[in-house]
């Protein structure tokens, strides 16, 4: 027995026109001050307002959204009294929002309480929108909350099937600006999901295809979409990629590459798409020992190879490389500019934090505490796994 | 020899197995709180059992079968019908995804669990070293 939930979802070009016919008094936008600068947020309040819909912008989001941040944005919700929150931007603003909506609704409980056990009653004072404005993060149509704990640097993974939003509005003319490095970025963040999404532990007959598919169409689009950011046919297939992977994966779990990644963002500030990406060939390499089959179906699927077992892998981590270089994202920690004895320094916290990362609970090969750091040192200089 | 599941054997032997894991130990380095496990009968068990795991600091000192619920203070307890706990410890129900559809409940602080949660997927890893009779 398992669970597939979604938002409607509202997709394709001229999809923000949806939000002209919602019904409500006010909306409470969660967002962050680029996204303001570049217009984005007028645009939302623009279909917020031709609905009757008044809003408010908390524009204080920023990358990697602390706990404290959110508390900021419940005390806003609290005093302005929307029945809409509308989280706008990247995975950072959409995790806020989703954060903010829980705890405007619960009060009662600490953001850490945030948990997938336990009924939540939300929907009695407000509803949740998601506009993603990056191509990559899928938050928009997952549950899953990751808000950072600054007095321990760490991140924490929260969420309840109940916090999914109500709709997603996944226009490809929102994420039209965005400039190559986040493209690729927030592109290889979509991949990972996808490639997580399939080979880990709890994939799931409903979520197989969706992943399989968002990994093609990233393989196929992303290349483009960086080079010429203003070729919207690759715009919108990215966009819709993003999506599909983070339903796929947000209807079974990622993997040790978001484990060791969210261990690697949160002490080395690198942006999360790269982050996990930088580890998705070793945990490929690594967990393809221990289910052979699937990584080679994949790798098939994939159109990189019809090898099996060991070489399907290799096969599979050599494309992944290849589409890095392609797109002119680093294939290694090293080359991604963290200096060599600072990695040292932090191998422990970071081996620590990844160890009791939510996302390691689905991996498809449970590595140890040794691998675990080996995987980190293989992942420094993008080396070949052989254990 | 397979031991009868739920039994004060299994219990201990699963103690056992945690002490000697290593990947446990890191995994729960910190962790303070014991289990009781309850038994609940279904079409394949009719009685009701409690397990008694002690877990500190990576090990488990002590761990028995109990005659009732209240013998032993315990931080955490889990309920579950026979049939799940099976499924559980032969390695065919994840416990968090157990937990999380409420075919496991679980009675304690989850906001601590959830920072451990390799810790409880190699307890579970442990559950399927032991040899299990389950009676059918």
């Amino acid at each position: 027995m398992w669970y597939f939930v979604s938002p409607q979802i509202v997709f394709g070009e001229g999809a923000l026109d949806a939000i002209d016919d919602l019904d409500g008094q006010r909306a409470l936008v969660v967002t962050d001050t680029t996204l303001v600068e570049l217009g984005l947020v007028g645009r939302a309040q623009a279909h917020l307002n031709k609905a009757g819909i008044e809003s408010q912008v908390f524009d204080a989001v920023e990358p990697d959204p602390s706990v404290q941040t959110v508390r900021q944005g419940v005390q806003v919700a609290q005093e302005y009294g929307p029945d809409w929150i509308v989280g706008l931007g990247g995975g950072s603003p959409m995790d806020a929002a989703k954060a903010i909506w829980v705890l405007y609704e619960r009060p009662d409980l600490e953001p850490a309480e945030i948990n997938p056990f336990v009924p939540l009653g939300l929907r009695q004072k407000a509803r949740l929108i998601t506009i993603p404005t990056t191509s990559g993060t899928g938050a928009e149509v997952t549950w899953g909350i990751v808000l950072t704990d600054t007095e321990e640097q760490r991140k924490m993974g929260l969420g309840n099937r109940e916090n999914v939003a109500d709709i997603a509005v996944v226009d490809p003319a929102m994420a039209a600006g965005m400039p190559p490095q986040l493209t690729a970025d927030t592109g290889l963040d979509a991949l990972t999901h996808a490639i997580e999404g399939y080979t880990c532990t709890w994939h799931t007959d409903m979520t197989d295809g969706l992943c399989i598919s968002a990994a093609r169409r990233v393989f196929k689009y992303l290349p483009r979409a960086v080079a010429d950011g203003s070729d919207m046919g690759a715009r919108e297939q990215m966009h819709n990629a993003a999506t599909c992977a983070g339903l796929g994966f947000g209807n079974a779990l990622a993997s040790l590459a978001h484990a060791m990644g969210h261990a690697l963002g949160a002490v080395f500030h690198v942006p999360h798409g790269r982050a996990v990406s930088l580890f998705l060939p070793c945990t490929v390499e690594f967990a393809a020992r221990e289910t052979p089959g699937r990584f080679a179906d994949l790798a098939t699927l994939l159109g990189c190879t019809r090898a099996e077992g060991k070489e399907a892998a290799r096969a599979l981590t050599g494309y992944i490389r290849d589409l890095c270089r392609e797109i002119g994202n680093p294939t290694s920690i090293a080359e991604a500019g963290v200096e060599h004895a600072a990695y040292e320094a932090q191998l422990d916290k970071l081996v620590d934090d990844a160890f009791n990362d939510t996302q390691i609970v689905s991996a498809a090969r449970s590595p140890s505490y040794d691998e675990l750091r080996q995987l980190f040192l293989c992942a420094y200089e993008g080396g070949p796994v052989e254990f | 020899m397979p031991l009868e599941f739920p039994s004060d054997e299994w219990i201990k032997e699963l103690s056992n197995q945690l002490n000697a894991s290593e990947s446990y130990e890191r995994s729960a380095k910190d962790w303070e709180g014991d289990f009781v496990f309850v038994v609940e009968p279904d079409e394949a068990y009719d009685a009701t059992s409690y397990l008694f795991l002690g877990l500190f600091h990576g090990k488990s000192p002590d761990a028995a079968e109990l005659a009732g619920e209240d013998e032993r203070e315990a931080e955490f307890v889990i309920r579950a019908p026979f049939s799940a706990w099976r499924q559980v410890i032969e390695g065919k129900l994840d416990p968090i995804q157990g937990m999380m559809t409420r075919r496991l409940k679980l009675q304690g602080n989850m906001m601590k669990i959830m920072r451990y949660p390799k810790a409880a997927k190699e307890i579970v890893d442990c559950c399927t070293l032991v040899s299990t009779d389950f009676g059918s």
